[in-house]
């Protein structure tokens, strides 16, 4: 067998022979500058992230006991009725999902189109940058304000009254700042060497972003309006200005149709003076819950899904 | 008639495949390409040295005109590519890219696109109808040496690869759309010494068929692979050559202080 190897090249001393001496293990051992302060951080950081987690676990335990009796298919699939026991969700389950849908239709398309607009081809001009500091002001905009929009162009100048369409139309206006800046910044995301290479292969604007750059925010762009519309759900106020109806035994079967949805339900159901309306809202309230995290989750199942094939 | 005499005999003067005459080039108010006159042969290995910042990327972006896609930039001068100058305001700058190809520093190949989908991207982005894509494909990884090792896998994603691999996609991705000039903006400064090697070699082979330019920082790089040198300093040309006379008998004291590491 060859020689025993030495951890050490030959001509290296195993000690420093001359300077500072080496560190003692007391010198080791002792915090750095910063570590009180992290710690008395990461303490406050805790009780800050725990407080509201509990304040919403609590709230939720609370109604969760309150809707349990009424909890059931008969529920789901019930309609309005004067005897709370029969009450059932489902015209305004129909109604929240068809005002979704119908708003994502309007929405999504528009809020994309304008946002590859700015992103891709509006030129930076005083004008483009005016209606980019619009928008972001938009999005913090009450959305009560929108209804009141809502009213007054839709339902009375348009002559849509309290339809389906109506609603869409008010509920697309307040997110189309949301999914305008979502996706602009998934364009922003893509990054300049993969445009290099486009045009470096001699590509045009149009199909760059058909073919390269589109496919490669998909995920983003999907997430963002997904979020936008798990929010849009919950939206109440605009609807209610606009007139939506909040007793509703029917199914709606055209944009025309009135419509009632989840959280207009709910607010007709505690306006009730009865106490076991109460518990028809609460269980409203569990549904409307359940709805919005199913979207969040199939939101965030979706970008782990698409991002897989996007490495880097 | 000209191929055939620089086939004949190798160390003929070719003919010019790009003249650049006067070229300047700006970001906002800096003057970073200053007056460049030089003729970059056919089916030769031109190579762009000097020390970071001086303007290679910026020279090369030009010839291309990938320069004017950045906010702020222009440039102003003639660059002639057999005889048409391609800062003409009748020029598609698109169209000019497609025989005027770009290999970039860091490999770049399409996310969401498979190896194949990436050497056809070309083809795609352009809207031509490819008669054979599957031997389009094959063509031109094997033309990157690249073609064995991925010959089993062409539907995995090109960000798969290795980065060496992966620069080699991207040199087929170029080869695929059939340029006549190839610019490579330091190809291999990303790479290991073996995917580096691998690249040389390609260099070496495309040749000729392809007029190649070639920007490095690597001096030996330089003097491995091109035939002809142009040394830049703060956006100047100061020196254009064979790459032989440049460094056994440069003019400028300059060029020899670079290239005896004097600077740089
Ligand atoms: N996008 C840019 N905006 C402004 N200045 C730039 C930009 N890119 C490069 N420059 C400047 O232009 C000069 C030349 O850059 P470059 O051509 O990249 O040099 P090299 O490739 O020789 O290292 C440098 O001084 C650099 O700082
Ligand atoms: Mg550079």
């Amino acid at each position: 067998m060859s020689a025993p190897v030495s951890g050490l090249p030959p001509d290296l001393p195993s000690a420093p022979a001359s300077g500072r001496s080496s560190a003692s293990s007391d010198d080791l051992r002792a915090p750095t500058a910063g570590a009180p302060v992290e710690q008395a951080f990461h303490a406050i950081g805790f009780l800050a992230l725990l407080l509201p987690l509990l304040a919403f676990l609590v709230l939720f335990v609370s109604v969760l006991a309150d809707a349990w009796p009424r909890l059931g298919w008969g529920f789901l699939s019930g309609i309005p009725s004067r005897k709370p026991q029969l009450a059932g969700i489902l015209p305004a389950l129909v109604g929240s999902a068809s005002l979704m849908g119908l708003t994502a239709l309007i929405a999504v398309p528009v809020g994309i189109g304008a946002a590859i607009y700015l992103e891709e081809y509006a030129r930076r001009s005083r004008l483009t940058s005016l209606i980019e500091l619009n928008i972001s002001n938009l999005a913090g905009v009450p959305s009560i304000i929108y209804g009141l929009l809502g009213l007054e162009v839709f339902v009375r100048a348009m002559h849509l009254g309290r339809s389906l369409l109506a609603g869409a139309l008010t509920l697309s206006l307040l997110l189309l700042p949301m999914v305008i800046m979502t996706s602009r910044e998934a364009l922003r995301s893509v990054p300049l060497s993969v445009r290099e290479a486009c045009h470096g292969l001699g590509a045009d604007r149009f199909c760059m972003l058909r073919l390269v750059i589109l496919p490669m925010c998909f995920p983003r762009m999907l997430t963002g309006i997904i979020l936008a519309l798990a929010r849009a759900i919950g939206e109440t106020a605009p609807l209610l200005t606009i007139g939506a109806l909040t007793y509703v035994a029917f199914l709606p079967d055209s944009v025309h149709s009135a419509f009632s949805t989840l959280p207009l339900q709910i607010f007709a159901w505690i306006s009730r003076p009865q106490t076991s309306f109460h518990e028809n809202a609460a269980a409203g309230i569990v549904v409307l819950l359940a709805v919005m995290l199913l979207m969040n989750g199939f939101a965030l199942w979706l970008r782990a899904r698409l991002q897989r094939r996007l490495p880097g | 008639m000209s191929a055939l005499e620089s086939e004949i005999d190798p160390d003929a003067t070719p003919e010019p495949k790009l003249q650049i005459s006067h070229l300047d080039a700006y970001f906002n108010d800096r003057h970073v390409v200053r007056d460049i006159t030089l003729s970059v042969p056919q089916r030769r290995v031109t190579a762009i040295i000097g020390p970071s910042g001086c303007g290679k990327s910026t020279f090369l972006r030009c010839l291309n005109r990938m320069h004017e896609h950045v906010p702020g930039a222009r440039a102003r001068g003639a660059v002639m590519l057999d005889g048409v100058d391609v800062y003409h305001p009748s020029i598609n700058p698109a169209r000019l890219r497609r025989h005027v190809g770009m290999v970039f520093q860091k490999p770049n190949p399409f996310p969401t696109m498979s190896i194949r989908d990436n050497v056809l991207a070309g083809h795609r982005l352009n809207g031509t109808h490819v008669d054979a894509p599957g031997e389009l494909v094959e063509r031109c990884l094997r033309q990157v040496a690249l073609w064995d090792e991925v010959k089993d896998r062409l539907g995995r994603p090109g960000v798969s690869l290795s980065s060496g691999q992966q620069q080699r996609l991207c040199m087929a991705r170029v080869l695929a759309v059939e340029p006549e000039v190839i610019l490579l903006d330091e190809p291999s400064s990303a790479l290991d010494p073996i995917a580096t090697a691998h690249i040389e070699e390609l260099i070496e082979e495309l040749k000729e068929r392809y007029t190649l330019v070639l920007v490095t920082h690597n001096l030996q790089q330089a003097a491995r692979v091109s035939d002809y040198m142009a040394f830049f300093y703060l956006g100047n040309l100061v020196e254009f050559d064979r790459t032989d006379v440049i460094f056994t008998n440069p003019k400028e004291s300059r060029t020899e202080d670079y290239l005896t590491g004097k600077f740089g």
